[in-house]
């Protein structure tokens, strides 16, 4: 807080972005420009432009909702889960198999999505709980590699030829329920070319006014949805941190020991905060994989890299803060995941970079004779490689400098009611009292 | 009297650790199922509303051979990575996630350098050819060798040729230098990664290893490509038909019904394993090295105050664990045949397993359980068949969780360091 003498032009500016729902709208605007930015360079129209845009939003909406996840286990009730990507396997093949066409193959349930994606949600934290009551009494380092070998489990079960019938095996649940925005805006949601019903004539109308197409029209409303989905998760757990079960979540991440001597029993909220993260996990593997733009589900998806990422992303926003978790879903997202290919196809177009060394030494070896276009080719080429080997580093350097990531440093008061200002009856007088009684 | 006695104990230890008893129970039951089914006695099917159930059935002995040799193997390579797994989490107390691909880099820099000795020729030709480019003296034996496919391991197998049969020279070089790089990477990684974060706690130094883990692996996808490929070639590869060769000599055995196949590259593997191992029990049995290890694992500080030079111990202690663990990289290889850049990657949860198994810091235990897991792995298949085998790796996880749950001291009882 500034000294009232120092007040300048620019405090406002500074109060606003104090708060946090300033942060993140000031990050999604900086996001949405750098990529329409990068849309106009690369010459895209309306709809490439909203397109790209769109798919930046959506992965950082869904990495915010699964760090949130990810922050109320590890964050608040410092459970080292990385077994992320399982639990987001089950609620999206559960809500899957609940809510898809029972004609189809693999045939689901067929029953109303609603259902499903409770069923979903309901089944990620019933796995949650049973991985939980026996393995949180673990050192952090087993429950990692417990959490890490459930998730494969998940996943191989999955995978397995055996239940090919129910889960689709290698190949996937290809059976999707049908996304709620084509049911909301198509008369018949299985194709996208049907009649519009009465909302969706409203919607594509406004959209085709921008020369934008029906598909990306009805992938953007998705797309919002799924942001409203991370504001109220977002609500939710901020409300939640305020009640009485979210401060002792707090006080266990400050000091389990201190916590436990007041008589919680901090077993019992570790468990509950593992099984809520879980729910929401499963939530974002819905929303992310069993509906949506490009929806699909495969069990390759589901491997411990996507874990990984979504670690990266709560370290970057700094574990234990919830505005940190999606600022750092959305930075990872946005700048780590969709930014490096979108900057190399500027770099190639505007360069003009056609050399395409087929390895490393073939890039390498012109450079002794002062041509380094073979070498910029190549790292073009490789830079999914290259990204991941960044992001790699990146993690390395986050946790030797900046343990705390961008948000996690800050404390917050656990108290409901503000402590500097003295709320006690009498204050003043029994002070006074007692100091007299005393002498 | 007497047998009464030993039950009376039996059901007094099953009341005390009735998960214990759950789990002898179960091993009971495999166990006397498996002899039935080699004996070819079943008895059965005991029927429920969903499947029908068989005690016993008739599984060839030489089947269950063969399995449990191709478990050996899988279990020496596993066993010999995991020593060095389980030194460095006992030593430095963190789990090292990255393990698995220091195993991918000894696997690749080792077979890098074998191609190209075998590619052109053998030792002499290189050298000959090395010598021809520096100085014109000699001769070139490249001829059609493309050195640039060879060390990228982009030419195909039977055009380099690396066996041990061909070209045993080769193979020795590589494994000395998959052993050399390995230990070279991992004390680079350990100055500028580990060591500036020697104090902080596991979890921190976990999450470290993470990027470290990305960081190799797709570093290795960077130089070598991200594809899957065969390296070994089996051209005149001495292989002997053990399950022939043992009817042969016992006539009075009935012929066996399946061939058990052993090949000199898989041999090599258990034997360079095997030497390995010795040689470790005989470096910290009788140098102080083992001492101070064992003294760091159980108070670092403590021992730093006894005089023992603790950052040189861990040194050793990465040389040791990074050296076999890329020697285990080459073996797997040489065994399998084929390698990429996730080769190591998805072998770490099963080396976790042996760790978990073996007890933390133990390295008779990290060998014993590499082996319990390859032959577990291997010797599950008599019971998971057909569809069922892809159930083979979630069996020996779910051992693992079972044993952190239970016993996180290791089946073997907690046996500290070496």
């Amino acid at each position: 807080m500034s000294e009232p003498g120092t007040r300048d032009a620019l405090d406002p500016v500074r109060d606003l972005l104090a708060r946090d729902a300033a942060k993140v709208t000031v990050m999604f605007l900086g996001i949405w420009a750098l990529f329409a930015a990068f849309g106009v360079v690369l010459g895209y129209g309306n709809n490439g432009l909203l397109a790209l845009v769109r798919r930046v939003t959506f992965l950082s909406a869904v990495y915010g909702i699964v760090v949130l996840a990810l922050n109320i286990q590890w964050g608040y009730a410092g459970l080292f889960n990385i077994g992320v990507a399982g639990f987001m396997a089950v609620g999206a093949y559960t809500a899957a198999m609940l809510s898809s066409a029972p004609g189809g193959m693999p045939p689901g349930l067929g029953l109303p999505l609603p259902i499903g994606i409770l069923g979903g949600m309901l089944a990620a934290t019933v796995v949650g709980l049973v991985a939980a009551l026996p393995a949180l009494r673990l050192r952090a380092d087993y429950l990692a590699i417990v959490t890490v070998a459930l998730s494969e489990i998940i996943r191989i079960v999955y995978n397995t030829p055996a239940f090919a019938d129910i889960t689709g095996g290698a190949s996937g649940f290809d059976n999707l329920p049908t996304s709620p925005v084509n049911s909301l805006l198509l008369r018949d949601p299985s194709s996208t070319i049907s009649e519009p019903t009465a909302l969706g004539d409203v919607v594509f109308s406004f959209f085709s006014q921008f020369g934008i197409q029906r598909f990306t029209a009805i992938n953007t409303v998705y797309t919002v949805g799924v942001l409203v989905a991370l504001l109220i998760v977002y609500l939710v757990l901020e409300r939640t941190g305020k009640s009485p079960y979210g401060r002792v979540l707090k006080a266990i991440r400050e000091d389990e020991t201190a916590a436990q001597s007041l008589g919680k029993d901090t077993q019992n909220f570790k468990v509950r905060a593992f099984a809520l993260g879980c729910g929401l996990m499963g939530l974002a593997g819905i929303l992310w994989f069993a509906m949506g733009p490009r929806a699909s589900i495969t069990p390759v998806t589901f491997r411990p890299n996507i874990t990984f990422y979504i670690f990266i992303a709560l370290i970057i926003g700094g574990a234990g803060s919830n505005t940190g978790s999606v600022l750092g879903g959305a930075l990872f997202a946005s700048l780590l995941f969709e930014a490096p290919p979108v900057v190399r196809n500027i770099i190639t177009d505007a360069f003009a970079v056609s050399a395409d060394p087929a390895n490393l030494i073939e890039a390498l070896v012109p450079i002794a004779s002062g041509d380094l276009v073979p070498l910029a080719g190549f790292l073009l080429n490789n830079v999914d490689t290259l990204r991941f080997m960044g992001m790699g580093v990146l993690l390395i350097v986050l946790v030797q400098r900046r343990p705390d990531g961008l948000l996690g440093a800050r404390k917050e008061t656990a108290a409901a009611v503000p402590l500097t200002e003295d709320t006690r009856p009498d204050h003043g007088s029994a002070a006074d009292n007692g100091g007299g009684s005393d002498e | 009297m007497e047998a009464n006695a030993t039950v009376e104990r039996g059901l007094r230890a099953a009341r005390r650790s009735p998960g214990a008893a759950v789990v002898w129970a179960v091993a009971a039951v495999l166990l006397l199922d498996l002899l039935a089914k080699l004996v070819g006695v079943s008895l059965g099917p005991l029927r429920t509303p969903w499947f029908s159930l068989w005690f016993g059935g008739d599984v060839p002995i030489s089947e269950a051979a063969g399995l449990a040799w191709s478990g050996i193997v899988i279990g020496a390579v596993i066993g010999l990575a995991s020593i060095g797994l389980s030194l460095t989490y006992s030593i430095l107390n963190f789990a090292n996630f990255a393990h698995g691909d220091y195993l991918t880099v000894g696997a690749f820099s080792g077979w890098a350098v074998t191609y190209v000795i075998a590619g052109v020729g053998g030792l002499l030709a290189l050298g000959e050819t090395a010598l021809n480019a520096l100085t014109g003296l000699g001769q070139s034996r490249l001829g059609d060798a493309d050195l640039v496919a060879l060390v990228l391991l982009r030419t195909p197998p039977l055009d380099a040729g690396a066996n041990i049969w061909l070209s045993p020279l080769a193979i020795v070089v590589g494994l000395v230098v998959a052993v050399g790089i390995t230990v070279a990477v991992a004390l680079a990684l350990d100055r500028f990664v580990y060591r500036p974060m020697r104090d902080a706690e596991g979890i921190s130094l976990l999450i470290a290893s993470i990027g470290v883990a990305f960081l190799l692996r797709y570093l290795v996808a960077f130089v070598f490509g991200n594809g899957r490929r065969i390296v070994t070639s089996t051209e005149k590869l001495p292989s002997l038909d053990v399950a022939a060769a043992v009817t042969d000599l016992l006539p009075f055995l009935a012929p066996a019904r399946s061939a058990v196949i052993v090949d000199l590259h898989e041999l090599t593997l258990v034997v360079v394993a095997a030497v390995l191992m010795v040689g470790l029990h005989v470096l910290l049995q009788f140098t102080k090295l083992g001492k101070a290890m064992r003294a760091m694992a159980d108070n670092r500080a403590l021992a730093q105050v006894t005089g023992i030079p603790t950052e040189r111990v861990i040194k050793s202690t990465w040389v040791i664990g990074a050296g076999l663990t890329g020697a285990a990289g080459y073996l797997l290889v040489l065994s399998q045949g084929g390698l990429g850049f996730q080769t190591g990657w998805l072998l770490l949860l099963l080396i976790f397993a042996a760790v978990i198994m073996g007890g933390i810091g133990s390295i008779y235990g990290a060998i014993a359980g590499g082996l319990v897991i390859g032959l577990a792995s291997r010797l599950s298949l008599i019971w998971l068949q057909g569809d069922l085998s892809s159930f083979a790796r979630p069996t020996a996880f779910a051992l693992m969780i079972l044993i952190l749950l239970f016993r996180p001291s290791g089946i073997f009882g907690g046996v500290e360091t070496a």
